[in-house]
């Protein structure tokens, strides 16, 4: 059926008896509950990348490219050998990805604003966080594939983590639950920000120093001393060094104590922040 | 349908479904809305008009709960818009100017998306949104992106999830505008049949038909405050039956035609920009066929004519001794 047909078809008189019966449906269901709210829209997000299942690739292709880029190029200088160095780098560049794909909910999110279905959404009494963390939740599908694929490719690479499946799977936890954690800013740039576009540019030239200012790529010890306070502060920094030592059976229950604050920190900060940008924006 | 746990809410009872008293709003150094005052009866259809930029937009904005006013009382059903937005958005639902649907999904994914929101369970959701499917004549879209859309399905589907849960008031933000004849007179017989149901109808509109068409009471707004208020046979009265067109055969002889139309029908003459049109405000409609009489003595011959309605330029230049903004070049102010 072409266009034209649907449209022709579509158009027909409105049947007042139906359109009656649709009216007087009376009765108002409950406000839904936060949560039930939040997956409602975690499933919307689903839906989008069902529709468009290109969306995944840059999810796909993204991890791909940096992880062969870094392992190639920089593992002989920083680790004397590729086999060595993916073993450092794979935990690291799996957070980088989960990082730089948490971006995309802020491009949507700002997308959703330019349209229109934000008003709708504003104009629903339902509890206001969900349209954000519902957009997070339907994000955690991304975040696990791109997650997956760094894994399957690092092992292909020669990459032999001691914490075994166990390991594995304790540190994509800690990865999803920092990417939900790191989400809160984009979204409060998204917010903050007009266009799609401009907000892709923000985010970009925020998440190069997030990522690079940290331990991903290289041990800290070799930085200059400012420099090892950025990468100390930097929370990419605790969030590699919790799925580092996750994956190689190695963490101390330290490190994950201060992944998980500092993401406590990202949400305790940027979460009211962004809650309020969403409820004043326009209204101002 | 099934039957719900209906949450009922104390609400202040009053003859109004919306009163607005004194309503300011600007944004940065614009001053958008200067003192508007409104009141809207239950059950009935108000029609705002105005060219672009007038606040129509943002005075739907701000009963909507989307933006807040800076001064002056606002109240829905007795609520009022700042201190209870909650209870204000559970009675109103709102069609704004650009359509609040998700292009991404499908017409029935959208309906789905809405009535869970409203906290309906995942069933009932999908009972209504085929409901509501059928009734808007969408059914055989009901699978499609909303993307591929026309404009007036885009348009129908977008009120379809405005009422999702019928709503005491329904807010349409220029609901017909871009849309072709048919399209438009279907969103028309949407709002009446809403109107059937004893829903209060807010409706912004440029066109003076289509608040002729549906609206009960006319507000005309102009630079943020009200310039006229009335029913559209107030309205209409306030300029006189309509306007006469005359086009004539020889754009030489319009001096003449001119001479002869203002003194049959002893008013101003306005001479459009076609060389040979002329056309004038009648406030008796009998002065017309002497007026014609005359022209033909003089042996002006006039090649068509025509005794319309007032537009909505008639009645704007009646109140405010000008036309109506170019709708073109003015742009509303949203932000």
């Amino acid at each position: 059926m072409t266009a034209m047909d649907l449209q022709q078809a579509a158009i027909k008189p409105v049947d007042e008896a139906t359109l009656r019966s649709a009216l007087s449906a009376q009765g108002r269901p409950r406000r839904p509950h936060a949560f039930s709210a939040s997956l409602t829209l975690a499933w919307r997000a689903l839906l989008k990348l069902r529709h468009s299942p290109m969306q995944l690739f840059d999810v796909t292709m993204f991890p791909i490219m940096m992880t062969l880029m870094f392992t190639f190029l920089f593992g002989g200088a920083i680790a004397g050998s590729v086999g060595e160095y993916v073993q450092f780098l794979i935990p690291g560049i799996s957070v980088m990805t989960v990082a730089m794909i948490s971006m995309y909910t802020a491009m949507g999110l700002s997308t959703d604003i330019a349209k229109g279905i934000f008003d709708r959404f504003r104009s629903l009494s339902f509890w206001r966080p969900a349209v954000l963390v519902g957009a997070l939740l339907g994000d955690a599908v991304r975040y696990s594939l791109a997650a997956l694929v760094v894994f399957v490719l690092g092992f292909i690479l020669g990459f032999r983590p001691g914490g075994g499946i166990i390991g594995m799977m304790a540190a994509l936890a800690i990865m999803l639950i920092f990417a939900f954690s790191l989400s809160w800013i984009w979204t409060m740039i998204g917010l903050l920000i007009r266009t799609p576009e401009s907000v892709m540019m923000v985010t970009s030239m925020a998440s190069f120093p997030l990522t690079f200012a940290s331990n991903i790529f290289v041990d800290p010890q070799t930085m200059p001393q400012w420099l090892q306070v950025v990468v100390w502060i930097n929370p990419v920094s605790h969030a590699t060094t919790a799925v580092r030592g996750l994956m190689h059976g190695t963490a101390a229950s330290g490190d994950i104590v201060a992944a998980l604050i500092a993401c406590a920190a990202l949400i305790v900060i940027f979460a009211p922040l962004t809650m309020y940008f969403y409820n004043t924006k326009n209204a101002r | 349908m099934e039957s719900f746990a209906v949450e009922r809410s104390a609400v202040p009872s009053t003859e109004y479904a919306i009163e607005v008293t004194n309503l300011r709003k600007s944004f940065g150094k614009v001053e958008v809305l200067k003192g508007l005052n409104l009141q809207v009866q239950r059950g009935s259809l108000l029609a705002l008009l105005g060219p672009n930029g007038a606040g129509k937009t943002t005075t739907i904005r701000i009963l909507s709960t989307l933006i807040r006013p800076d001064s002056g009382s606002v109240r829905v059903f007795g609520h009022d818009v700042v201190h209870a937005a909650d209870a204000v958005r559970r009675r109103v639902s709102l069609t704004g100017q650009f359509a609040s649907v998700d292009d991404d999904l499908t017409g029935f994914e959208n309906l789905v998306l809405v009535a869970r929101l409203l906290g309906f369970s995942w069933r009932q959701a999908k009972t209504r949104a085929t409901e509501l499917l059928n009734a808007f004549g969408l059914e055989e879209a009901s699978d499609r992106l909303v993307k591929h859309y026309s404009g007036g399905m885009r348009r129908r589907l977008d009120i379809a999830a405005s009422i999702v849960i019928s709503p005491d008031i329904l807010f349409l933000d220029e609901p017909t505008a871009g849309l072709d004849p048919r399209s438009r007179r279907y969103v028309w017989d949407i709002v009446r049949t809403l109107l059937n149901t004893g829903t209060t109808v807010l409706l912004t509109t440029q066109y003076l038909e289509e608040a002729d068409q549906l609206a009960d009471r006319i507000v005309i707004i102009d630079e943020g405050t009200v310039i006229a208020d009335g029913t559209i046979g107030e309205l209409k009265a306030s300029v006189g039956s309509g306007s006469l067109h005359i086009r004539l055969r020889d754009p030489l002889r319009r001096p003449e035609a001119e001479r002869i139309v203002a003194q049959s029908l002893k008013t101003a003459v306005t001479l459009e920009s076609d060389p040979s049109a002329l056309s004038a405000q009648v406030s008796d409609p009998e002065l017309v066929a002497s007026t014609l009489t005359n022209l033909s003595r003089a042996g002006v011959i006039v090649n068509d004519f025509s005794l319309g309605q007032p537009s909505l330029d008639d009645v704007f230049l009646a109140l405010t001794g000008q036309p109506a903004e170019d709708q073109n070049t003015v742009k509303e102010v949203v932000q």
